[in-house]
C-alpha cells in the first residue's frame, strides 16, 4: 500500500501540487486522471523519486520514501516497476536483454533461471517471436508489452504506469489496460496508472483520483464518476472533453 | 556566477559517478565495449592526424631553420636541431594536446549525444526507478575506458608523429631521417614523458567526464541533444587548453 500525506511540489515560485492526500491499495487498478499539465505526471515522478517533493510524505508500507537514506531508497526502488510514456526501453539491447536487465543486475539467478523468467514474462504479456528483436524493430503495442514484462521481471510490489495508452490504437489500448489489471490482481501489486483516457477510466478504474490544477479534486470508483460529474463542473468538463 | 554553479553541479555529478559499480561483471562488460568504441574506433583518425601533422611539422620547421634568408645568408643551424624541435614538440604538445582536441570532437560529441538521447527518451529515468545509480552506470565505464585507451592512443600518436617526420625527410633532400631521430634523441628528457602522460590522463578524464555531464543534464528533444554535443566539444576544448597551460607551467617552469 502507498499512502500520500500533504504532498506539495513547487518548481521555483510555481506550485504544481497542492496538499495531495490519498491512499493506493494493492490488487486494485488505481487511476490518476486529469488534463495535460494538471500535475499527474509530477505526482507519479514524486512517488518514484524522480522528483523531490517540496513538502509531505510518501509512505510505502510504513517507510517514508522521502526521508529514506540513499541506499535504502535504492533498495526500495527494486520493488518498483515503471512503464514509461515513451516506453524507455534500452535501445541497444534486444527485447529479451531488456527484460533480463533487472534480473542480471539484482537477482542471484543463474543464466538458465533468468532465461526461464524472461520467457515467462514474455508469455505473460503475450509477446512471442520478438526475443531477438531490438526496440526499433517492434510496434508501439509490442513496446508497451516489453515495458510491462521488464517492469514485472523482478517480483515487484509497486507498478507505476505513465500514460500506458499514449500512441496506441483503441483496440491495443484496451488490451494493454486489461493486461495491467490482470497482472495487478495476479501478483497483488499496488498499481498506479496515470491516464487522461476516459475509456480506460470507465473500463478499469476501481479507484480514481481526479487531479485538477494540481489539487485532488475528486476521488472515487468508476461506478461513482458518472453521478459525481453532475455536481462537479471540472470533472464534467474533463469527462465530456474525452469523448 | 554561472560558471561557479556549473562547476558545483559537475562536482555533485562526479560525487554520484564515483561510486562502486552495482555489479562488477556488468560494469566490466560495458567498460570493454566502451574501450573498443573509444580506443579501437579512434585508431584510424589518430594514425591520419599524427602522421600528417608530424610530416608537416618537420617540413615547416626545416623550411624555417635551414633555408638561407637575408638575415642569415648561410645555413648556420645544425640539421639535428630540426629533430630536436619536432621530437620535443611532439612529446609535449602535438601528441597529447592536438590528439585530444581531435578526440574531443569524436568521442566527446558521441558520449554527450548518446547520454543526452538516453536522457530525453527516459532511459536514464528507467535506470533510476530500477534502483540503479544512473550517473555512475552510464558514465563510469566511459571514464575508465577513456583513462585506459586515450593514453594508449597518445603514445601511438607520438610514435606516428616522428614517423610522419621520417616520411617527410625521405621526400626532401635537405634533411635525413637520421638527422631527425638523432636530434629527437639528443634532447629527450624523462620529464617530457611524464608531462605527456600527465596530460593524457587529465585530458582523457576531461573528455569523458565533461561530455557525460553535458549529456546527462540534457532536457528537451533531438535539437537539445545536438546542442549538448556541440556544447560538450566546446567546453572540453576550452578545458584542455586551460589545463595544458597549467601543466606546462607546473612542470616546465624555467
Amino acid at each position: 500500500m502507498i499512502k500520500i500525506e500533504h504532498l506539495d511540489k513547487w518548481f521555483d515560485d510555481r506550485q504544481i501540487l497542492f496538499d495531495i492526500n490519498t491512499e493506493f491499495k494493492p490488487g486494485v487498478a488505481n487511476l490518476v486522471i486529469g488534463a495535460s499539465g494538471s500535475g499527474k505526471s509530477v505526482l507519479i515522478k514524486c512517488m518514484v523519486g524522480l522528483l523531490e517533493p517540496t513538502k509531505g510524505k510518501i509512505l510505502y508500507g510504513d517507510q517514508d520514501f522521502i526521508s529514506l537514506e540513499y541506499q535504502h531508497k535504492q533498495n526500495l526502488r527494486r520493488e518498483i516497476g515503471m512503464l514509461f510514456q515513451n516506453n524507455a526501453l534500452f535501445d541497444s539491447l534486444t527485447v529479451e536483454e531488456n527484460i533480463d536487465f533487472p534480473l542480471r543486475m539484482f537477482s542471484k539467478m543463474s543464466p538458465e533461471e533468468r532465461k526461464e523468467r524472461v520467457n515467462f514474462c514474455l508469455q505473460r504479456v503475450q509477446l512471442t517471436n520478438a526475443n531477438k528483436k531490438y526496440p526499433a524493430e517492434i510496434s508501439g503495442g509490442m513496446k508497451k508489452r516489453v515495458g510491462i514484462a521488464r517492469a514485472i521481471a523482478l517480483e515487484i510490489k509497486y507498478l507505476f504506469c505513465d500514460e500506458p495508452n499514449s500512441g496506441l490504437d483503441p483496440l491495443t489500448s484496451r488490451v494493454i489496460d486489461h493486461l495491467l489489471v490482470d497482472i495487478t490482481k495476479e501478483f497483488n501489486i499496488t498499481t498506479i496508472i496515470n491516464s487522461h483516457d476516459m475509456k480506460t477510466v470507465l473500463d478499469i478504474g476501481e479507484h480514481i483520483i481526479f487531479i485538477y490544477q494540481g489539487q485532488k479534486w475528486w476521488e472515487g470508483g468508476k461506478s461513482e464518476i458518472i453521478e459525481a460529474r453532475k455536481s462537479n463542473q471540472e470533472l464534467n468538463e474533463f469527462f465530456l472533453a474525452s469523448f | 556566477m554561472n560558471l561557479i554553479s556549473e562547476i558545483g553541479r559537475f562536482i555533485l555529478f562526479m560525487k554520484f559517478v564515483l561510486h562502486r559499480p552495482e555489479k562488477a561483471k556488468v560494469f566490466w562488460k560495458i567498460t570493454f565495449r566502451e574501450m573498443y568504441l573509444i580506443g579501437i574506433d579512434s585508431v584510424l583518425i589518430v594514425i591520419l592526424i599524427a602522421t600528417f601533422t608530424g610530416a608537416v611539422t618537420t617540413i615547416q620547421t626545416a623550411n624555417q631553420l635551414l633555408t638561407p634568408s637575408d638575415l642569415f645568408p648561410t645555413q648556420l643551424m645544425p640539421k639535428f636541431v630540426i629533430g630536436a624541435v619536432v621530437g620535443t614538440s611532439s612529446l609535449l604538445e602535438l601528441a597529447p594536446t592536438v590528439t585530444c582536441l581531435v578526440l574531443a570532437g569524436k568521442i566527446g560529441a558521441n558520449i554527450a549525444s548518446e547520454i543526452g538521447n538516453m536522457k530525453v527518451s527516459e532511459q536514464i529515468d528507467a535506470y533510476e526507478v530500477m534502483g540503479i545509480n544512473s550517473a555512475s552506470f552510464v558514465t563510469l565505464p566511459k571514464i575508465v575506458a577513456g583513462l585506459i585507451m586515450i593514453p594508449c592512443l597518445i603514445i601511438i600518436a607520438n610514435f606516428l608523429l616522428i614517423y610522419g617526420g621520417v616520411l617527410a625527410c625521405s621526400a626532401t633532400t635537405s634533411l635525413t631521417a637520421d638527422d631527425l631521430i638523432q636530434g629527437a634523441r639528443l634532447v629527450f628528457k624523462p620529464l617530457y614523458l611524464k608531462v605527456m602522460l600527465t596530460k593524457s590522463f587529465i585530458f582523457a578524464f576531461l573528455i569523458t567526464s565533461l561530455s557525460a555531464f553535458q549529456g546527462y543534464y540534457t532536457t528537451g528533444g533531438a535539437l537539445e541533444v545536438g546542442i549538448a554535443g556541440t556544447k560538450a566539444v566546446t567546453k572540453i576544448c576550452i578545458f584542455i587548453l586551460f589545463f595544458d597551460l597549467i601543466i606546462a607551467q607546473l612542470f616546465l617552469k624555467s
